[in-house]
């Protein structure tokens, strides 16, 4: 039995979801090889050998390869996955968008979203946004699988001495192309790694009116996420969605500051240790999830926060 | 072009499921039922590529009990021009639908092919990806912008990091966000009308595609409660329980 991890990464750096994989992987036992599919990606690749508990890193460096398409990737992953029991990716939208594809290939069912290792066949899942959780046991001969990254606890990015090996796949299957890529650029926390998350939802009512948001995150080191319904009116980028169909975080705070609490954000972030809800409604479903909730309008909270904290 | 879009009847966005006492499942007896929130913005879309000339015929597709009908008749109000229903009655996995799917391509030959990309019940997000494998064509997920630019498909998707923007050859196949479109509702007289449009059903067997599954579901619970805390009543006092009480600022 050995396991195959999917690096997340940028072809320059490792992703910290991997490490939350790997922390599955563990979980299941067995060797735990990672595969780095990248173009000019050998620092992922030294970077992934260091890992606690990563015993052979595969590198397949090709032009192909650079932006995860999936038409791609997939093969190569699905050619490696033979000498696997289980191939594990991190459900990142990189692991969303090829992990299925590696599934169907191979045959197999995919499991998404695992938050629970029961044993080496038996996994936990949220469905119906995190309303129930599903056990669910596999038969498949390779078990493809997403990780939910909250779900584990990181495994240490160091301390690991893996060999190195290139490998290589059929490269580029010719039926698509990258075209371009427009980042969000930030010097805040990532949203999924964040110690402390803010949030802001429709009664932050404009874009502007985040910057409130963003001088009280900086102070408290945190990063700023945002309801649907603030990034469908445009306040704020798509990548700040936190909930059922956005990022999934669960930091050590989470401040909702002006969020009704639909089943749908809940769900991307009722595994919060601490939840503290800030609206002017205090029948908002918010408040029945948190565990300080501060009745009043926003703007004059926020900024009141921001002097005392 | 003619575009193919598959939607799938699920428990409704507003309705808060309970697990069943015996932890076989969740309670979806008098449960409201609706399209997939995904499928109802692949729906919109394939409308909009008539309107614009680009696409020639939309064919909605679902798999379910015979309830589904219900779902491709609100479809078809919406702009679809005929329906198929394949037949049944098992909660099917991703790979099964997908295989599905594969067989009503293999006969409509369609030049585009729209998912949702997460069925809200199952939130699996596998479906079109699974599909592309199968068919071997190219797949823009998560998307927030489609453009047919001559004989390829240039989507723009939501990615963790932002936005990213590819180019398919055709066939594709697209899943949706949540921002590419904001769904019409259905007109009374598009309703009547699409009590006569075609819906045509078929069968797992007739189509020749096994469904069985290498994964089974053991038990279903509820997921740990949270328990409502406190209202504080000013700030000062919030800062001082983050402080002292939970320690986390
Ligand atoms: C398929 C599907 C997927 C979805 N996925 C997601 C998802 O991933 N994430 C997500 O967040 N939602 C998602 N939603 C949307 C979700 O159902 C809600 O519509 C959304 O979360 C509401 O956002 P909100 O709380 O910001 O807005 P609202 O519900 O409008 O709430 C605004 C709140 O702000 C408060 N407020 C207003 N002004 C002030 C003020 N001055 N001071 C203090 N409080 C104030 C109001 O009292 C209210 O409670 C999804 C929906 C569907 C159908
Ligand atoms: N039973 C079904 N019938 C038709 N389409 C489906 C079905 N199940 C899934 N789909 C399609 O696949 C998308 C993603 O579903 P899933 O991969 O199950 O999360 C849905 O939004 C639908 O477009």
């Amino acid at each position: 039995m050995a396991t195959l991890v999917i690096a997340e990464h940028n072809n320059a750096v490792l992703g910290a979801a991997t490490l939350n994989t790997v922390a599955a992987a563990k979980a299941i036992g067995g060797d735990i090889h990672v595969l780095v599919a990248g173009a000019g990606c050998a620092a992922v690749g030294e970077a992934a050998a260091q890992i606690e508990g990563v015993s052979k890193v595969l590198v397949a460096d090709d032009a192909a390869y650079a932006n995860q398409l999936p038409e791609n990737v997939a093969p190569l992953i699905a050619d490696q996955a033979k000498n696997y029991s289980h191939v594990l990716a991190s459900a990142t939208t990189n692991g969303k968008n090829f992990m299925p594809r590696v599934a169907a290939l191979l045959d197999v069912d995919q499991i998404s979203e695992i938050v629970s290792v029961e044993s080496a066949d038996t996994f936990k899942r949220p469905i119906y946004a995190g309303n129930a959780i599903a056990t669910v046991q596999s038969s498949a001969p390779i078990k493809v699988i997403t990780v939910r990254s909250t779900g584990f606890d990181a495994v240490n990015a160091t301390g690991g001495s893996a060999t190195v090996e290139p490998v290589s796949g059929a490269g580029n299957a010719g039926k698509s192309a990258f075209v371009s890529e427009e980042l969000a650029k930030s010097d805040r926390p990532e949203l999924t790694a964040a110690k402390i998350v803010v949030s802001g939802g429709r009664g932050m009512q404009n874009g502007d009116n985040f910057k409130y948001l963003y001088s009280l995150a900086d102070k408290l080191g945190a990063a700023v996420g945002a309801s649907r319904a603030a990034v469908d009116a445009g306040f704020v980028p798509n990548d700040m969605q936190v909930g059922q169909t956005g990022k999934i975080v669960a930091p050590q705070l989470y401040i909702a500051v002006g969020i009704s609490g639909a089943i749908q954000h809940l769900a991307g972030m009722k595994d919060s240790k601490v939840i503290v809800a800030i609206n002017k409604d205090e029948e908002a479903p918010i408040f029945q999830v948190a565990d300080y909730g501060l009745v009043g309008d926003l703007f004059e909270i926020v900024p009141e926060l921001e002097r005392l904290v | 072009m003619k575009v193919l879009v598959a939607v799938k009847r699920v428990v409704d966005y507003n309705v808060k499921v309970r697990v069943k006492a015996d932890n076989s499942g969740v309670d979806l007896a008098n449960v409201k039922m609706s399209m997939n929130p995904f499928c109802e913005i692949a729906v919109e879309e394939a409308v909009r590529l008539k309107e614009k000339g680009v696409a020639s015929e939309i064919v909605v597709v679902s798999i379910g009990p015979t309830a589904a009908q219900e779902q491709l008749r609100t479809a078809l109000a919406l702009g679809a021009d005929r329906a198929i229903l394949v037949e049944s009655n098992e909660e099917l996995n991703s790979l099964a639908v997908a295989k599905l799917l594969k067989a009503v391509v293999d006969k409509e030959q369609p030049q585009l092919i729209i998912l949702g990309k997460q069925a809200i019940d199952s939130d699996n997000n596998q479906t079109g990806q699974m599909l592309g494998a199968l068919t071997g064509y190219p797949q823009g997920t998560f998307a927030s912008k489609v453009e047919v630019a001559g004989d390829k498909l240039n989507v723009t998707r939501e990615i963790d990091g932002g936005l990213q923007t590819v180019a398919l050859n055709l066939p594709a196949i697209v899943t949706t966000d949540l921002r590419l479109n904001e769904p019409r509702y259905a007109s009374l007289p598009n309703i009547m009308k699409a009590k006569k449009k075609p819906l045509e059903t078929a069968t797992p067997d007739a189509l020749g595609v096994s469904t069985t599954s290498t994964v089974k579901t053991l038990k279903v619970e509820a997921p740990a409660a949270r328990s409502a805390g406190v209202k504080v009543k000013s700030v000062a006092e919030l800062v001082e329980k983050l402080k002292n009480e939970a320690k986390v600022i």
